[in-house]
């Protein structure tokens, strides 16, 4: 890469940053050309400035999940500069700046750290080296004598000098191929506490979320949806809303009618005011209870195989069968931010402002809907007000920028908490059918393992099918770490046109409460403690018994507990990464508290272990609501849940005591997003099952127990 | 024309009476740091000080808030001299997507000001905001970090 490249990229960034969406940065008030000037960008990921600061460009979406720390960390450590020097910026959604793992910008599927963390740490390394090179040229001495730390290169004898002095040497030499990455045993701000990038404008009011967003000559638009999925518009009459102050235009967009006023309330109260008849579409007639009939219908044989060890056929029916049917409902996201995006469509060219997940997919949406060619979209990435794997959807972009073609001015499109609830690509419920055989010794000698749920590969990403066949089902069913000699997991697609999404933890957010309930069910049935049992089957120090025991032993399992109280235990994989969890429970008149969540996780190379310590239990927070309360359900294809008040989540005074031990491993990061999730269920369902004997097969909790 | 008391100065809307609290101020006023959560005032993001006392501003007519004074993150201390409450949200690292913490901290804010020293149970009470991330246990050792009870 040539500097005349770099500095091409610093002044585009410059230029993003002065529309006023750099995030958790100051904006450089003037003089922008000569500060770009004296930058030293040997690539995209990084600018360091003469004031001895350095800006790290992110690719990844911030929604909460830490990402712009973490990886601002992994740079700043091969670079060697102190992590109080570093600030980060969101980078443009260009080519140079993909993710190759997604072949273009998309946060999603834990990913961020383990598809990103190795770029920025050699975007950091080769900075470091091009730096250590200019001194060395400047002394006449072997770079390979030279150390760095703490924005310091020194060399034998003590000369030193400051990396900030060093920007323009540096600048002109080449940019190395390869470089050498630090051991981990070198490094000194990777598997540290750190203090987020993103904490103070998040505690002032001036962090800029998309719902924030206010570019000159905007109007705001809401779009009215039919309450049946997938219905159509038949009619409208836009009077009464017209007539409403501030509302300026009623329009007829794809996903429903469009009010566009002065203000957000003018196009909510519009919307109020609009009479509008619907067409049914293909979900007329559904309802929970046809779709659970279906999948029950389906479990009742196998399907399409996600593993098969063994042979089940001939084991099964050895020592004691149990089987068991367990379900779990369709859930809604419901991110805090409800879903927007601020769209600004022109002949040949289109602005978004969005707080989006999935940037390439945004500008796609909006150079097909505009015309335009893909290259004059622009996307400005704000925060996100929570994602959770909803703000991979480009729905509500695809809103906003029919709305603005349609009207003609730059659009602030809002969706309420109703649209968001009710217009969600849910967590596909599931039906799971199991089947175990515990040998007479104790041992579990055969399980199998039968699914039926909607797709989301083959809603969300197509391609990723495999003959009919989602690839993804298996989490939390066929990624087990037991070694059981004959093994059946299957999977049957749910034919629906409810939409279904990627829920944190997609899949295993289902299928581990079955597996995991399932597991506790044979380890009664066997007569085993359900901890013994799960570590009779895996091998000494592999991860996923290493957790297991870690977690047993800090959740002091099996040492007597104050009366009334039980616990619970479930273990879980996410993409390489294990979790093994206790649940702490007590009922009283009927009321289950959860107590206290104990959880031993193993991510590989932990990055930031105050990251770790929010993410951990965030996700276990996510996982605790759903358990208790969490359902989206349907009648006559239309979901009856639409706000905080009947879909209701967690609170403070809910919330259980929180106990996390991270791993110190030294194996690739996983990333983090998401493992918290899945344990959650299964261990407070086995917790119950310790109080009272009640084996709850059907989630959320509080129905099973009302 | 109504008459908007925000943060200490006067501002005067031309708005539906009917209109939320919530979006004269964000849309109108131009403050941003008080949030859309919800709409029927379960979540608390859009939380503000009526008279020192928490609201939730999106169901509450802007002109029930005439000649009263309306308060809002950004009039809670100057962006430099931050309210004990934000330094102690900074102290123990609370935020993860932030969206809901202007709501949260001025929910916070008011509990101290009514109850300098709360107990676990005056904090489960008070905090009524929802906060999707799960930000819940730091948010209240902050709250007794700011308060400094154990």
């Amino acid at each position: 890469m040539t500097a005349t490249l770099s500095r091409k990229d610093a002044l585009r960034l410059f230029a993003i940053a002065g529309t006023g969406f750099a995030l958790g940065v100051e904006l450089r008030p003037a003089a922008v050309d000569a500060a770009a000037a004296a930058d030293f960008s040997p690539l995209v990921w990084l600018r360091m400035h003469a004031d001895g600061t350095t800006t790290v460009v992110v690719n990844q979406s911030e929604m909460g999940q830490g990402i712009t720390t973490a990886l601002p960390m992994m740079l700043a450590d091969e670079l060697d500069v102190p992590f109080t020097s570093v600030r980060f910026e969101i980078s443009p959604t260009a080519p140079a700046y993909y993710n190759p793992f997604w072949h273009g910008i998309l946060t999603g599927g834990s990913k961020s750290t383990p598809s990103m963390g190795p770029i920025m740490r050699k975007a950091g390394a080769t900075a470091r080296a091009m730096l250590v090179a200019a001194a060395a040229q400047k002394w006449g001495v072997d770079a390979a004598t030279c150390t760095t730390a703490n924005g310091v290169v020194t060399a034998p004898g003590g000369r030193y000098a400051t990396y900030a002095s060093l920007l323009a040497a540096a600048a002109a030499l080449p940019v190395p191929a390869e470089v050498a990455l630090k051991t981990p045993d070198k490094f000194t701000i990777i598997g540290t506490r750190q203090r987020r990038l993103d904490l103070i404008p998040k505690t002032n009011g001036t962090a800029m979320y998309g719902m924030d967003v206010k570019v000159p000559g905007m109007q705001y638009a809401s779009i009215e949806k039919p309450l049946q999925i997938g219905a159509t518009v038949a009619s409208y009459d836009a009077s009464a809303a017209l007539a409403y102050p501030g509302v300026h235009k009623v329009v007829r967009v794809s996903s429903g009618i469009a009010v566009i006023g002065s203000s957000t309330w003018a196009a909510f109260k519009g919307r109020k005011l609009l009479k509008v008849t619907y067409a049914p579409g293909p979900n007329a007639g559904v309802s929970s209870t046809t779709i659970a009939a279906q999948q029950h219908a389906l479990v009742a044989t196998p399907g399409m195989v996600q593993k098969k060890v063994g042979d089940v056929d001939a084991h099964v029916a050895r020592g004691t069968v149990v089987s068991a049917i367990y379900e779990t409902p369709y859930l809604a996201h419901a991110p805090m931010e409800p879903m927007n995006t601020t769209a600004d469509v022109r002949a040949d060219r289109v602005t978004l402002w969005s707080p989006t997940q999935d940037q390439s997919a945004s500008q796609k949406i909006a150079a097909k809907i505009a015309g335009v060619p893909l290259e004059n979209v622009v996307v400005n990435t704000t925060y996100l007000g929570g994602g959770f794997g909803r703000r991979g959807e480009v729905d509500f972009v695809a809103d906003a920028v029919e709305v603005s073609k349609a009207a003609g001015v730059p659009i602030k499109l809002v969706w309420t908490r109703e649209d968001d609830i009710r217009n969600d690509p849910y967590r596909p419920g599931t039906v799971n059918a199991l089947r175990g055989a515990v040998a007479s010794d104790g041992t579990l000698v055969a399980l199998t393992h039968t699914m039926a749920s909607a797709s989301i590969t083959a809603r969300a990403v197509p391609f990723m099918m495999k003959d009919g066949f989602d690839p993804l089902t298996g989490a939390g069913m066929a990624d087990i770490p037991y070694a059981i000699p004959n093994q059946l997991m299957t999977w049957h697609r749910l034919e629906s046109a409810i939409p279904v999404g990627f829920w944190r933890a997609p899949y295993a957010n289902a299928n581990t409460f079955a597996t995991e309930s399932f597991i506790d069910e044979l380890a009664h049935a066997a007569g085993k403690d359900p901890v013994a049992f799960r570590l009779a089957m895996m091998a000494p120090g592999t991860p996923a018994r290493v957790v297991l025991e870690r977690v047993a032993k800090l959740a002091d399992w099996g040492a007597p507990l104050p009366a009334g109280h039980a616990q619970g235990v479930a273990l879980a994989q996410w993409d390489g990464g294990w979790i093994a969890m206790v649940a702490e429970a007590s009922m009283a008149s009927g009321k289950l508290k959860v107590h206290k969540l104990t959880a031993s996780v193993d991510v590989g190379q932990p990055v930031n272990i105050d990251g770790l310590e929010q993410q951990i239990p965030s996700a276990m927070v996510y996982g605790l609501s759903a358990a208790l309360t969490g359902k989206i359900t349907f009648a006559d294809g239309a979901p009856q849940q639409q706000n905080f008040n009947d879909y209701t989540v967690l609170h403070m005074a809910d919330a259980p005591a929180f106990v996390v031990d991270i791993v110190r491993s030294a194996a690739p990061s996983t990333g983090a997003g998401e493992i918290g999730t899945p344990c959650v269920a299964p261990a407070l369902t086995n917790a119950i099952f310790a109080l009272t004997k009640q084996r709850i097969r059907s989630l959320p909790i509080n129905d099973a127990l009302a | 024309m109504l008459e908007l008391n925000v943060n200490g100065a006067p501002h005067a809307l031309d708005v539906p009476d009917d209109m939320p609290l919530l979006w004269a101020i964000r849309d109108v006023v131009g403050l941003t740091g008080t949030k859309f959560g919800c709409g029927i005032a379960a979540c608390g993001a859009c939380t503000v000080h009526l008279d020192g006392a928490p609201v939730r501003s999106c169901s509450l007519p802007v002109a029930a808030a005439v000649g009263r004074k309306i308060t809002t993150i950004e009039g809670l201390a100057p962006l430099d001299q931050p309210h004990p409450v934000q330094a102690a949200w900074v102290e123990l690292g609370v935020p993860q997507c932030g969206y809901c913490q202007s709501g949260q901290i001025m929910a916070a804010a008011a509990l101290l000001e009514r109850k300098p020293k709360p107990s676990d149970t005056d904090i489960d009470l008070a905090m009524t905001n929802i906060c999707r991330c799960g930000c819940y246990p730091r948010i209240k050792a902050a709250i007794k970090s700011a308060a400094g009870v154990a």
